[in-house]
């Protein structure tokens, strides 16, 4: 029934953990930083779940269940930091925002 | 061709094109529609590999709560207007090489330890165990999740308890932010 191969999966994980790398890289928006922190986050729910399946065994899916619990838990805490820094400040974009530059 | 190598394709292409505009699209608007899409397609494979809480727990807690969560924040700061300047053309081709540098490094690795992968597993787990009947299905994990891992469990609703409350703080003391 179900032939796709794991090495695809890999492949899929690692391309989508190195676009959301390239986006915490080049972008500036605060914001989108944090998005392109989800999809590294969630490339690596991927590969749990492919390797629950290949060893057929769900501790994988426990640990993708507590990895999305953090990054809920660090998203509600990150906008709300956000939302202060946008008011303090009036931008969210992540090169003007260096005070503790010494 | 099968119909599961179908719809992985597909999900794999949907999910790989939204990523990418997720980085490349300049409105953040539209970088949160794209990350939903991301999410519904991440969501697909998780059922393609049986994972059927996952999947819609990752609907639920991902596309439903994180996602609205962003564009709650967005709107409410009127920040739709695509201004953002961009970085230096020498800091973008560096971050095309590190991010470029990281797949390559990946796929070598993997392609040097391609014996140890199954390539085509059968309805059987890869490893030669059979899957359980019930693989993916809420009673097992939730018995998982209440007797071998009740401790972190535990340490995650504290977790949860200390964010509600550091975003409660942060976000009612607006009166005394200039300061």
């Amino acid at each position: 029934m179900n032939l796709i191969g794991f090495e695809n999966y890999l492949w899929l994980a690692s391309a989508l953990f190195c676009i959301g790398l390239l986006g915490a890289l080049v972008r500036r928006n605060v914001i989108i930083l944090l998005m392109c922190i989800e999809l590294m986050l969630n490339a690596s729910n991927l590969l749990l779940v492919v390797f629950a399946k290949m060893f057929g065994q769900m501790n994988g899916h426990i640990f993708v269940f507590f990895s999305m619990l953090v990054a809920a838990a660090e998203v509600a805490v990150g906008l709300a930091l956000i939302v202060l820094i946008y008011r303090k400040f009036k931008t969210i974009d992540s090169s003007f925002l260096d005070n503790l530059k010494g | 061709m099968d119909l599961t190598n179908i719809a992985f394709i597909a999900f794999s292409a949907i999910t790989l094109i939204c990523a990418l505009m997720v980085v490349l699209a300049r409105n953040p608007i539209y970088s949160v529609i794209f990350l939903i899409l991301t999410m519904f397609s991440l969501t697909g494979h998780y059922v393609l590999l049986q994972a059927q809480f996952i999947a819609v727990i990752n609907i639920i807690v991902y596309a439903g709560a994180i996602m609205v969560l962003f564009l709650f924040v967005l709107m409410l700061m009127n920040m739709n207007a695509s201004n953002e300047p961009n970085k230096s053309l020498l800091w973008k081709v560096l971050a095309g090489f590190i991010s470029g540098g990281t797949l390559i490094t990946l796929l070598v690795i993997y392609l040097k330890n391609m014996g140890d992968i199954p390539i085509q597993p059968t309805n059987n787990s890869a490893l030669g165990a059979a899957l359980p009947p019930d693989f993916g299905y809420v009673k097992p994990l939730g018995k998982m999740l209440f007797t071998d891992y009740v401790f972190p469990f535990e340490i995650a609703s504290i977790l949860f308890i200390a964010a509600m409350v550091g975003a409660v703080f942060l976000g009612s003391r607006e009166k005394r932010t200039d300061n």
